[in-house]
């Protein structure tokens, strides 16, 4: 019976495919928010349950000001201006709550994500933001007028033509936003590893372990915090830029609050306050979950798990069960994660 | 009694609220309750700079809730609260009362917790360089930039080196906060709140679950500290260490200050042993 499985599986392209997603845009936008996150939570102690709302800030800022064709509608200043939607969402959520207790601030990223999803889908800003079809409009999109296309062609340095082998080709266009991507993560990466080894980073991480502490010591808790959630936000909202460069449209459907958990998934994976946790995270959760869908998808094609038991079209949710679970038994024997500090998980802290 | 600053203490009346030649802290009419209790209820208090000042009282007299009140952790329902800085011969006064907390402490009035915060998960000596003031590193501008704050992170580091020696903890120098024993995270705490050379220190209990060899030790270094000029305010129980180092004691019983004075002083006065009726303390009172 097993002898039979093994024939009927096709080894190659179940690793083709889980290995080409890890590496792929997708792992790199969502290893991004991630390192964003990673600041917020995993080194100042933020539950940031909206991070999401980071990166919709980033996408709609970018792709509102570019479709409005504001300034010439120049892409460099329509990044700009994603970037300074999400400034403008850390100062709406830290100002009012972070100098209330923990709990408050976890509520209102809740909120103010699905605000901002639900406002971006109304019928109201239909001519801003596109409504429920998103942005570029339809016509747009026949009419290729796209963000994309400045990034993924006119600015393409790549040729035309097709990259690599085995089930790891990608197009130019794939290939430079890749490396955009990944590119954005290494610098994020730097970013957070030269902040969190200066004295800046000593005080995050006090106000991670103790804010009473932190103050007594004469340290503007209220100010790291906003500091931490500003910049962990610009890096998240850069996922959500990259994304909808990706994609080539962005609409509110890629916003909804299950990506916040997938992110935190990914952070948790990997292991919170480490450099490497986020990468490690994204590259293995889009493993896993490629992996577990192929895998599924190829016994159920082979008539190996009957129609009975599991149709195609279940895969995509039993995958994510087969996620939790292993997420669960990670969270038991390795609670520091993939790659985090073995000893700081298991300081027990109060 | 070591200097001209306790010694000025010897002409002060021993009555509560009573007027000092040269205090480094004022309080007036602080009030906090909580509900019906009124925790805290201090008409005038004066804290003298340059001398060693214990607040003493039964369990709930609100000591605690007075030194979160004036370090700005707990806002009361009024009163004010000032600190007298001196500098270069100038001395000039600030208003204390409606401050944040690390506003207070970067005047230099740095306080410690009666429930010990060390941060578990960051090394001794990290939470050594973290209590220094006024680093530049600290701020974002300069973070990036090692080298703008290499140097002074170099004499930071010399200074915490110093400082964990004197308290006996340059052996668990690299080791987390969170292994060390009650009784070490106490003189971690103390000895993080040092390296911002405050100009008053404020100890909540800290000789508490710190065990008798090391007390000694705490002892003489409140008292170094003292003669280095830094003015000490703190709560104890504890009360052969209270008579034996203290310039000047005040009494707090249900929010009141009822006693102050020298130590000969409170244990002969019947309020205080009033105070403490019934309780063990007063045996040992009888004592001094
Ligand atoms: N946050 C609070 N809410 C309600 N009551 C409080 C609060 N904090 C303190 N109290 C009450 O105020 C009174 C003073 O408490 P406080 O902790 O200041 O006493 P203390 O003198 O430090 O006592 P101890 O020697 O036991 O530490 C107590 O009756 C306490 O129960
Ligand atoms: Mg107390």
């Amino acid at each position: 019976m097993l002898m039979n499985l093994f024939a009927e599986i096709d080894i190659s392209k179940l690793f083709g495919l889980a290995i080409r997603t890890s590496i792929g845009v997708q792992a790199a936008t969502f290893a991004l928010a991630a390192v964003g996150l990673n600041l917020h939570y995993g080194y100042t102690g933020l539950l940031n349950f909206g991070v999401v709302a980071f990166m919709a800030a980033g996408a709609y800022g970018m792709a509102i000001f570019f479709t409005q064709g504001w300034l010439g509608g120049s892409i460099i200043l329509a990044i700009a201006s994603g970037l300074t939607f999400a400034v403008i969402i850390a100062l709406s959520i830290g100002l009012p709550s972070l100098r209330l207790r923990a709990d408050y601030l976890a509520l209102t990223t809740i909120a103010i994500a699905e605000v901002l999803r639900i406002s971006f889908r109304s019928q109201r800003l239909l001519d801003l933001t596109g409504g429920p079809f998103g942005l570029p409009s339809i016509e747009d999109r026949n009419a290729s007028v796209s963000f994309a296309d400045v990034i993924t062609i006119d600015w393409n340095p790549i040729g035309k033509g097709s990259y690599g082998t085995w089930f790891l080709e990608f197009d130019e266009k794939t290939l430079w936003i890749m490396i955009i991507g990944w590119s954005l993560v290494s610098l994020a990466s730097l970013l957070i590893w030269g902040l969190m080894r200066s004295p800046w980073g000593r005080v995050i991480k006090a106000i991670r372990e103790d804010e009473d502490a932190a103050r007594a010591l004469g340290k503007n808790v209220f100010s790291y915090k906003l500091q931490s959630l500003i910049i962990g936000g610009v890096i998240a909202s850069f996922a959500g830029i990259v994304r909808a460069f990706d994609m080539g449209f962005v609409e509110t459907q890629q916003f909804r609050p299950q990506t916040t958990f997938f992110i935190w998934t990914v952070l948790i994976l990997g292991g919170a306050a480490s450099i490497w946790g986020p990468i490690i995270g994204s590259m293995t959760f889009w493993f896993i979950i490629i992996f577990s869908e192929e895998l599924l998808r190829q016994m159920v094609d082979s008539g190996w798990i009957p129609e009975a038991i599991l149709e195609s079209s279940d895969i995509a949710s039993v995958r994510m069960v087969l996620m939790g679970i292993m997420l669960a038994v990670l969270m038991i024997w390795r609670p520091q994660g993939l790659v985090g500090k073995k000893e700081e998980a298991q300081i027990d802290v109060r | 009694m070591s200097d001209n600053k306790t010694s000025e203490l010897g002409n002060v009346e021993p009555t509560p609220g009573s007027t000092k030649q040269d205090p480094i802290l004022t309080i007036d009419d602080v009030v906090r309750s909580f509900g019906g209790l009124r925790a805290v209820d201090v008409k005038h208090l004066e804290v003298q700079r340059g001398t060693i000042t214990a607040f003493i009282g039964p369990n709930g007299a609100g000591k605690t809730t007075l030194f979160n009140l004036i370090t700005g952790f707990d806002k009361p329902d009024s009163g004010k609260w000032k600190f007298h800085q001196l500098a270069n011969a100038k001395s000039w006064t600030t208003d204390l009362s409606g401050l944040r907390p690390h506003q207070i402490a970067n005047k230099g009035m740095v306080r410690t917790f009666q429930l010990t915060k060390s941060l578990a998960k960051m090394t001794v000596i990290d939470n050594m360089l973290l209590g220094a003031a006024e680093q530049k590193g600290e701020s974002l501008r300069n973070a990036l930039l090692p080298s703008r704050w290499r140097q002074q992170e170099k004499t930071i580091l010399e200074k915490a080196e110093i400082l964990l020696e004197r308290f006996k903890l340059s052996h668990m120098r690299d080791e987390y906060a969170a292994t060390l024993s009650g009784g070490q995270r106490k003189l971690l705490e103390m000895a993080r709140a040092l390296m911002s050379e405050p100009k008053l220190i404020l100890l909540d209990e800290p000789m508490a679950g710190v065990n008798p060899v090391l007390v000694e030790s705490l002892l003489v270094h409140i008292q170094n500290l003292r003669d280095e000029g830094v003015s000490v305010l703190f709560i104890e129980h504890d009360m052969d260490a209270i008579m034996g180092i203290s310039d000047w004691i005040v009494v707090l019983a249900e929010g009141r200050v009822i006693a102050e004075g020298t130590p000969s002083d409170v244990s002969k006065n019947p309020a205080v042993i009033d105070a403490y009726l019934g309780s063990a303390i007063a045996e040992e009172l009888k004592d001094v």
